[in-house]
């Protein structure tokens, strides 16, 4: 059960992450947007951007799974094995987002993957 | 999905230019990791000191987001969802990835002395080995894309 909310997690984490990536990027918010008295303004146009309520939709999937998964794990456990998402992530930025993904990077996914199979022994 | 989105000319890995993330990033990635930590620090009090039964139905789970603990731990996690957004704004997913990898030593080293869970030297070992993973992916360039219009 605990490894189907990880599962759950890693899917809707990665993929939420991705439309964030690819929407912010398209329109960033700028520092002077952050001041308080643009808060409501500033909100109310990320409200507005679909890609930002999918990922919103996709990273709540994930809140729930998380929390689920802390009633059934460790937080040691729980937050680190969500971490396998980043190879997950680091493929669809290559892939979705057109990313340089180098050897370098690939070996970085590699070990976090290494570190998830750990955590599962 | 790159459409729409103006996209650096192929560069070899070597030639990628490593921009140095300013200030503002520096600021902003500090508060990204904070109120993730301790988000994820008052979620897991919450959730370990409460007494329902979580089954399927989203009853339990929704009397449970308004219980002091897990309603601070939220309030903490919504500011980490929209920093982290802004963020993600002004540097690559890439770099934002590593950068905030730290989160998860603080995690796994709070649940040790605060709630005193057991860990183990594999969870240790796997904790270390993302940590480097991560870092690894963090000496290769900053951003490989172009930047934002309206980011600066």
């Amino acid at each position: 059960m605990r490894w189907t909310m990880v599962a759950i997690i890693v899917g809707a984490t990665a993929l939420g992450d991705v439309l964030q990536s690819f929407e912010m990027k398209r329109h960033a918010v700028s520092v002077k947007q952050l001041r308080p008295e643009h808060w409501a303004r500033t909100l109310g146009g990320l409200a507005r951007r679909w890609p930002l309520l999918l990922a919103v939709f996709l990273m709540a999937i994930s809140f729930f799974a998380f929390m689920k998964l802390l009633s059934l794990a460790d937080l040691s456990f729980a937050v680190p094995a969500t971490a396998a998402s980043v190879v997950l992530e680091t493929l669809l930025a290559r892939v979705l987002l057109g990313e340089s993904v180098t050897a370098l990077r690939w070996a970085g996914a590699f070990c976090v993957a290494c570190g998830v199979v750990l955590l599962a022994m | 999905m790159t459409e729409g989105r103006a996209v650096a000319p192929e560069l070899e890995p070597a030639s990628l230019p490593v921009r140095r993330p300013d200030l503002k990033v520096k600021l902003l990635t500090i508060f990204v990791v904070l109120t993730n930590v301790f988000g994820n620090l008052a979620m897991s009090w919450g959730m370990k000191h409460q007494s329902a039964a979580l089954g399927l139905s989203p009853l339990p789970y929704i009397r449970l987001i308004f219980s002091p603990w897990v309603m601070l731990g939220t309030a903490l996690l919504i500011f980490w969802l929209l920093s982290r957004m802004t963020l993600l704004g002004w540097a690559d997913l890439s770099y934002v990835l590593p950068v905030t990898s730290i989160g998860y030593v603080l995690n796994a080293i709070l649940g040790k002395y605060i709630f005193g869970e057991a860990i183990s030297w594999q969870r240790w070992l796997g904790t270390a080995a993302i940590v480097v993973g991560i870092a690894l992916v963090g000496l290769t360039a900053a951003n490989t894309t172009a930047e934002p219009e309206e980011a600066r």
